[in-house]
């Protein structure tokens, strides 16, 4: 099985590994770099809660081999909070009651988080569309809706003041946050 | 209605939307998962699955993948055979392979077992096993199954695939009914297979230590003491004696009812770590847990009412083909081999029922499971809201009003149902009347003649249901002779703080904020500062585990009842402290006053203080308690639900336009997470009723086997939910909760089926089968000349 040296960017932290070719970017997070935040739901890419931000774009980490994030940067769940402040999107979870089991949690937040940072004013239809690469069995989707709302408009009031921590603009990542 | 809190926010009992206490780790990635847990030495296991339904195994070849770098170890059934271990008992007392000797009943089913240094190489391994099979006929149709001379799907049990037959009801009275009716109405209703599909799949890391002789097994169990006594039982020939076991539920990512079976993944692992005395890794992944973890539903089901000209309901008789795939692996309580499916009467006031379901073997795989539904209540209140809307269209009379004219009257409880239910309370008028206030009902039915006329697909449908849950009673509920109490013990540390442990296991439930009410409701210690532990065969009490809606009925009412053995100790600390008899103390949450002299009291928390430090002469020190609690009855919660629907007559598409739900689960501990219940409940209605089903083709291939072809509704295809409650307190729970976790999964199925043919109706559609797709939509639409 052939290997290859990669540097991977995650939540700011540089790692270099010598990974297999075929090493998936979530095994990479999970089992070598032991981040579990991200989890694994599926076989097809369909269920989302691998999901985290690849340059700032969302990625299902299950369908994407680790040496394709060589030189790139990753945000998991981990990265969310900064300085022991929550991401808005955390705290909309938790005040909307957007988590049940929360095995889901993680990648419908990472999903959430790359979409606000491309649009703080998304319609709940722009919110649905976003988030249906991410399955929830728990929840309805009916609060996760509305915690993204919720996130939405801290970040808003945030911004009007200063800019939000922890939430990048969007294309760029969290390395420097 | 919903009553007023009795402790303040800070407190946090009953009543308060408070927070839950374990987001704080999920929303940061640090919940633990079974698959998140890694101990020294882990070695992984993958399952080598057969292609064929049925079929002879003529020959296993290890070689190949003996020889795969990191491959350690394969096992077959033959190993297993050795010590007796091939072969596990059912929850309800039937067998299933762990690893098969010699034949093989259902596609996917496990054949081997590979062990390797990481998770890839034992992929690989399971590439390399060659296994050499002789395929046999697969049994595919139930009722095929059970006529005379059909292939035998387990030979090592019957001379025939019919497995049992069980009945409730009257059976004469109610033939004698259908003959003196003015009318009946029939209908053929199939309850589809489904699964669970948690999106956690299931899996477990089993640790035997060889120099202390301990196994330690976390898994995604529902039920972790059950398995604990079930691993002892299959296993103490081996050396596994059950105070040697311990078994820990970690976090768990959803479970329905789909976690609590003991899978042949978790009894290999442990029986290989037994032997190797190293850490076993499983995790399946999601092709295996649609294709070969147990199912749900898969009811045949014809239907009667028997009514009078008026529209009164007189009778009901219902016979049912279930279909349990290769063994009968439901995980009902023993005395029920169809569960609690006489509750098939549901809200209604009939004199006379009779009920009969026969199973059959086919060649799939084992079942089923109670998925988020107390034993068979889904497919008994499909059948039933079904057979309402049909007699009431036949009837001409509208289906809200057919309902209230049979409804149980609220004086009529507690209720004896033709079935022998003795149904605790309730107000079905109240909710029914409140969702069709709620949703506009009467001007939805004009809008809808007004599209009719125009040509246009609209229609309203009204599932008012009753659920049975909370099981229940020692004197007739058990599992594997396990009687279903539940357990709960609080310990109060000397600064009045809590840890209370329970028998129960919460996966996604938050039953470490509700439990932690319960206390707060009952000592007045604030829920903030209440620990609440479940999940650890060590540490917690005996409990039957988290299904059927019963943690809040059974477990929670523990907890009530172990903190007021604690507030009966603290009277006493109290009056010592006070110098003040017993009986002229008061309690108001948090503490005890002397009655007409409010300036002399005692905190729980100076009480607690006390019992370590100042506790009176001749009383032992310490303030703790445990109950196991054995509940009276079942509770009954009920509700309505009324769903609108528009269906698009050129693709067939039904879309949900509203969805009201109004639900009665009596008294409410937090109204955050109830709802949030009921949310998810109606998802998974929502999921049966038009998307999801597990088929298999004539040749019994699975074609639901992947989330490609299973497909879970997504955030587009679910509508925003509105909700409504009526509040009907058990008279018999000590918090007059009733248990509300399934409600909803049971309610809206029927909804939504009865929205689509009240909105085909009028072109001669009676019934159509879920999941209404827009196939199956357009070919009838077709067939009646409405689309092309």
């Amino acid at each position: 099985m052939s290997t290859h040296n990669i540097t991977v960017t995650v939540n700011g932290q540089t790692h270099s590994a010598e990974v297999e070719s075929r090493l998936l970017l979530v095994h990479f997070i999970r089992e070598n770099l032991r981040l579990t935040g991200t989890h694994i739901g599926c076989d097809t890419s369909h269920c989302g809660a691998c999901t985290v931000i690849v340059d700032g774009r969302p990625v299902k980490s299950c369908t994407m081999f680790a040496v394709q994030a060589d030189g790139r940067a990753v945000r998991t769940v981990e990265g969310l909070e900064v300085a022991g402040a929550l991401h808005p999107v955390q705290a909309g979870f938790k005040e909307e009651h957007g988590l049940q089991c929360g095995y889901c949690t993680p990648g419908m937040m990472m999903t959430a988080t790359a979409l606000l940072e491309s649009n703080t004013s998304p319609t709940e239809a722009e919110i649905r569309q976003a988030i249906s690469g991410n399955l929830c069995r728990c929840t309805g989707y009916t609060n996760i809706v509305k915690a993204i709302q919720h996130a939405a408009a801290t970040i808003r009031a945030t911004k009007t003041e200063t800019p939000a921590r922890g939430v990048a603009p969007a294309g760029k990542s969290a390395a420097t946050a | 209605m919903i009553q007023e809190p009795r402790t303040t926010p800070e407190v946090g009992g009953m009543g308060h939307s408070m927070k839950r206490k374990e987001d704080g780790r999920f929303i940061r990635g640090k919940g633990n998962y079974v698959d998140d847990i890694v101990l020294p030495d882990m070695l992984y296991m993958d399952i080598v699955r057969t292609p064929y339904p049925h079929a002879k195994i003529l020959n296993i070849d290890t070689s190949r993948a003996l020889a795969t770098p990191g491959v350690l170890a394969v096992i077959t059934g033959r190993d297993l055979e050795k010590y007796n271990l091939h072969m596990m008992p059912t929850l309800m007392s039937d067998t299933q392979m762990v690893l098969p000797t010699d034949r093989v009943v259902y596609q996917s089913q496990e054949v081997a077992a590979v062990i390797a240094t990481s998770r890839y190489a034992a992929a690989d391994g399971v590439a390399a096993v060659d296994v050499d099979y002789e395929p046999l006929p697969p049994v595919v149709d139930p009722y095929k199954a059970i006529e005379p001379g059909a292939t035998l799907v387990r030979p090592d049990r019957k001379d025939t695939n019919h497995i049992w037959h069980w009945e409730a009801g009257n059976k004469d009275a109610t033939e004698q009914v259908f003959r003196d009716a003015d009318l009946t109405v029939s209908e053929h209703i199939y309850i589809p297979r489904i699964h669970v599909a948690s999106i956690e799949t299931c899996g477990c890391v089993a640790s035997y230590d060889k120099a202390r002789e301990q196994l330690t097994v976390y898994m995604t169990t529902q039920a972790p003491h059950a398995v604990r006594t079930v691993v002892a039982l299959v296993a103490g020939h081996v050396g596994l004696s059950e105070e040697r076991i311990r078994i820990i539920s970690p976090d768990i990512g959803g479970g329905f009812g789909g976690k609590v079976p003991v899978y042949p993944g978790y009894v290999v692992a442990i029986a290989v770590s037994f032997l190797l005395g190293k850490p076993i890794k499983w995790i399946e992944d999601r092709m295996e847990n649609l294709q070969a973890d147990s199912f749900a539903r898969d009811y045949h089901i014809d239907a009667e009412l028997a009514l009078k000209k008026d529209g009164t309901i007189t009778g009901l008789r219902v016979k049912t083909l279930a279909d349990h795939g290769c063994a009968d692996a439901a995980a009902n309580p023993s005395k029920f081999p169809a569960g609690l499916y006489s509750i098939v009467t549901g809200s209604y006031d009939i004199g006379a029922a009779h009920v009969a379901v026969d199973a059959a073997y086919t060649t799939k795989p084992p079942g089923g499971v109670a998925y988020r539904c107390s034993f068979r209540v889904t497919e008994a209140v499909h059948a039933i809201e079904r057979l309402a809307d049909i007699a009431a269209h036949e009837l001409k009379m509208d289906p809200a009003e057919f309902r209230l004219k049979n409804f149980i009257k609220p004086e009529q409880f507690p209720y004896k149902s033709a079935t022998g239910w003795t149904y605790d309370s309730g107000n079905y008028k109240a909710a029914l009347e409140l969702a069709m206030q709620k949703i506009n009902y009467a001007e939805l039915r004009r809008e809808q003649l007004e599209k009719r006329a125009r040509g246009e697909l609209m229609g309203i449908g009204i599932s008012s249901f009753t659920e049975i849950v909370g099981a229940g009673p020692s004197h007739t509920f058990d599992i594997l002779g396990l009687k279903m109490f539940d357990s709960a013990e609080i310990r109060i540390h000397p600064t009045g703080k809590a840890i209370a442990r329970f028998g129960t296991k919460s996966q996604g439930q938050g039953h470490e904020t509700t439990y932690a009410q319960i206390v707060a409701e009952e000592l007045g210690i604030p829920a903030a500062h209440v620990q609440v532990e479940e999940g650890d065969t060590d540490t917690a009490p005996y409990g039957l585990g988290t299904y059927a809606s019963r943690s809040t009925p059974v477990a929670g009412a523990a907890g009530a009842m172990a903190a007021r053995k604690i507030r009966d100790k603290a009277r006493k600390i109290a009056a010592y402290l006070l110098e003040a008899s017993e009986e002229d103390l008061e309690w108001t949450p948090g503490k005890f006053t002397v009655r007409g002299s409010p300036d002399r009291s005692k905190t729980i928390q100076e009480i607690a203080f006390a019992a370590y430090t100042n506790h009176p002469q001749g009383m032992e020190a310490g303030l703790e308690a445990v109950s196991y609690y054995d509940p009276p009855n079942l509770t009954f919660p009920f509700g309505s639900y009324i769903c609108v629907v528009d269906i698009d007559k050129g693709t067939g598409d039904v879309k949900v336009r509203r969805f009201v739900a109004v639900d009665d689960c009596g008294n409410i501990i937090n109204p955050m997470i109830v709802d949030g219940q009921i949310h998810g409940g109606l998802a998974q209605g929502l999921a049966p009723a038009l998307f999801e089903e597990i088929q298999y083709d004539e040749n019994g291939n699975i074609q639901g086997g992947s989330f490609m072809d299973y497909l879970l509704p997504t955030a587009m295809e679910t509508p925003n939910w509105e909700l409504g409650k009526t509040v009907t307190p058990s008279p018999h729970h000590p918090l007059g909760a009733k248990g509300v976790g399934e409600s909803a999964t049971v309610g809206a199925p029927p909804a939504i089926a009865n929205a689509v043919v009240d909105a085909l109706w009028h072109l001669g559609v009676r019934h159509v089968d879920i999941p209404i797709t827009p196939f199956k939509v357009w070919k009838i639409l077709r067939e009646k000349g409405v689309s092309e």
